[in-house]
């Protein structure tokens, strides 16, 4: 009989590119755990977005949008005094901050907002965390001209309100979600219901590498142009592919993006950064693979924070885009395998990342990609002197700049 | 295998040519004695079989009833273990309700689908609904289920056209659960309109019985599903009478099993009534 819970330590795979399965599955990772309802329009999508991903206009159309509206590709810059900071290795910066609505989040929007025409659906809904993904569907969604719902844990909207406005500026309509924890978990499972609820004409625009087959793949895929292009601009760079690659993971889109490309490059290092919250031992964190263990929650597989009844636990960081008890399942699976590493970021230390930026390069980060900068003395010991390490700047910190006075004790 | 519990009760229910009333109720909802207290109560009142709910923290497909139905149970500290210990318990008194626990993969997975489907045999369980396993993850769930000889209860949906069907019925026993409305528990209304030819198309598909529920709140909701299907299920309706029945500080028990009382009458009376009009 199949294995109910994935064990330690599978083989690895020869072609680590050729997952997920026909089932959706990474290893053991992935699937499609959801209501018979939504079965038959997952199907849909699945050969939907296939017949898509093979379609050289449609393929075409995204790269157009993706040169003229979202104006990639993001650069790919040498942070100097971050690196004599640190005293080498060079350390690059990947600057997803600077796409139209500042975050990586719209690579997917747009991909996914094409396929839903495609498909010929009238109605968008999201989740949102951080309400970066929420503004970037908003925005595809002003753009197209297609009416927009975004599920937003109550909690996240006070702590992210000028991302709300936003959203409401481009003519989205925000729902505050109040059960549960009020947070991202409880905005995707309030999204699902609405799915159910409206399957015949609503696509639903999941905004990270998790959930049911097909979106771990497909977000994957329309956030594959990171690492697509990190590759390309560090050959012409530097003539060779960096050591190491470094995103911080929530769901996790933005480190797939990344690490994809560079799967099959044993030489790469592959790097996540999950949300430690108030520290790993107060069990007041946010991170899935560290402090958590693989079960099903949101359509698949993968590992997740919860009590040994099964039930999903609260998850706690400063950064409302990682703070989600799971984590997408091809991460779980890179994890298990060996291929992928998957390191840890206090709330404190990301706030110390966050300043360091702003003070050594004039960046304000993204909190959430604060977290994988906040880890780069102890990748770049590693790396060593010589080396390159590439590290995903995922969004801009403009958001966050209450959050960071609340914690500084400044009023602004 | 002998004749199942669900197979006589059906067989049994068809002789007198009529619906079966199903309940759900949330076990541990508000707390394990009075939810022990409605589960006993229940075959008394008039369900014919009982789909006993365990609770989840993320229910993906219920309405704001069940979802606030299963953080009570679950801040009162039920978990999976006690569900079947109250089922179990039940058993002592009652050896022919039909029981079905219905819920979400996860605490199955936690629990182990082998171990769960032994205690659940043992604890005097009759079959199985998880909302979130669709045909497509079930094998490993319907394997350890068939060694312990428990039903695989699936749902069947609008959205379960005749190309979708077969894969819905396949390794399904016991009954078919058709899910009325396109949407989560407890919100929209079925049409029992709508509902006949599914039915029909389901019953004919499959050769088992089915029952209807997700939008059933009324006893005369109740009694025109009755008169097309096999079962008429109703959750989240009894979910809210432990709901009102705390904020009024009156019996729950009393407020459920009343609750159940006017709905299986209805059921019990459906197709007399609509012979004689």
């Amino acid at each position: 009989m199949k294995l109910q819970i994935p064990v330690n330590a599978p083989a690895k795979p020869n072609d680590y590119t050729a997952y997920p399965d026909a089932s959706g599955r990474f290893g053991d990772y992935g699937g499609r755990y959801v209501p018979e309802t939504l079965m038959p329009l997952v199907h849909d999508l699945d050969a939907a977005y296939t017949a898509a991903k093979n379609d050289p206009a449609f393929q075409a159309e995204l790269r157009s949008f993706l040169t003229h509206y979202v104006g990639r590709p993001s650069p790919l810059y040498y942070a100097e005094r971050l690196t004599q900071h640190y005293g080498g290795p060079k350390i690059y910066l990947k600057r997803e901050e600077l796409n139209h609505t500042g975050s990586h989040k719209i690579n997917n929007c747009m991909g996914q907002i094409l396929l839903a025409m495609r498909m010929g659906k009238t109605r968008i809904i999201a989740e949102t965390g951080a309400g970066q993904h929420g503004v970037a569907t908003a925005t595809v969604c002003a753009r197209f001209g297609l009416p927009c719902v975004v599920y937003m844990g109550a909690v996240d909207v006070e702590r992210q309100k000028p991302n709300v406005f936003r959203m409401n500026l481009l003519g989205a309509q925000v729902e505050a979600v109040t059960a549960g924890s009020a947070t991202l978990k409880d905005a995707m499972n309030e999204a699902l219901r609405d799915w159910v609820t409206n399957v015949h004409d609503t696509y639903y625009l999941i905004g990270t590498a998790a959930g049911m087959h097909p979106y771990p793949a497909m977000v994957r895929d329309f956030q594959a142009v990171i690492g697509n292009e990190v590759k390309q601009q560090t050959l012409e760079l530097e003539g060779r592919l960096p050591d190491a690659v470094v995103a911080c993971v929530g769901g996790g889109s933005n480190a797939i993006g990344l690490f994809h490309p560079f799967l099959n490059d044993e030489g790469v290092q592959l790097i996540g950064v999950e949300a430690a919250g108030e520290g790993m031992e107060t069990g007041r964190h946010a991170a899935a693979i560290n402090g958590g263990r693989p079960g099903v929650l949101h359509g698949n597989m993968t590992y997740l924070l919860q009590d040994d009844e099964g039930q999903i636990t609260e998850a706690h960081s400063i950064s409302a885009g990682l703070d989600y008890p799971g984590i997408g399942p091809e991460h779980s699976w890179l994890h298990d395998v060996g291929r992928a590493k998957y390191l840890t970021c206090t709330d404190q230390e990301a706030l110390d990342a966050f300043k360091l930026l702003a003070e050594l390069e004039g960046i304000l980060p993204a909190i959430e990609s604060s977290h994988a900068l906040a880890r780069l003395p102890e990748i770049c010991k590693e790396v060593g002197k010589d080396g390159i390490v590439v590290l995903n700047l995922s969004g801009r910190g403009d958001k966050d700049v209450q959050t960071v006075a609340d914690h500084l004790g400044r009023q602004i | 295998m002998t004749k199942s519990r669900i197979e006589a009760r059906f067989a049994q229910l068809k002789a007198e040519n009529r619906a079966a009333f199903v309940a759900y109720v949330m076990a541990g909802d508000p707390d394990y004695a009075t939810g022990l207290e409605i589960l006993q109560g229940l075959p008394a009142a008039g369900a014919d079989l009982i789909e006993v709910g365990f609770p989840f923290s993320d229910p993906m497909a219920e309405g704001p009833p069940i979802q606030r139905a299963a953080q009570r149970a679950l801040a009162n500290g039920q978990t999976l273990k006690k569900t079947l210990a109250m089922v179990a318990e039940f058993r002592k008194a009652d050896q022919t309700t039909p029981i079905i626990m219905m819920g979400y993969a996860n605490p199955l997975v936690h629990h182990g689908y082998d171990a769960f489907a032994r205690d659940a045999a043992a604890a005097g369980v009759d079959g199985v609904i998880c909302v979130d396993i669709p045909p497509e993850e079930a094998d490993p769930l319907a394997d350890a289920l068939d060694a312990s000889e428990l039903s695989l209860i699936r749902l069947a949906t609008p959205t379960s056209d005749d190309k979708r069907l077969p894969v819905v019925i396949r390794r399904t026993s016991g009954f078919v659960y058709y899910v009325s409305v396109a949407g989560v528990t407890g919100v929209k209304e079925a049409d029992a309109a709508a509902v006949a030819p599914n039915v029909e198309r389901i019953r004919a598909a499959s050769g088992l019985p089915v029952a209807v529920g997700f939008g059933i709140k009324t006893p005369e909701r109740a009694a025109e599903i009755a008169r097309v299907a096999d079962a008429a299920v109703v959750g989240s309706a009894l979910v809210e009478e432990v709901a009102t029945g705390l904020a009024m500080n009156e019996s729950v028990t009393a407020r459920v099993l009343s609750k159940v009382e006017s709905l299986a009458k209805a059921v019990r009376s459906a197709r007399v009534e609509s012979l004689t009009v």
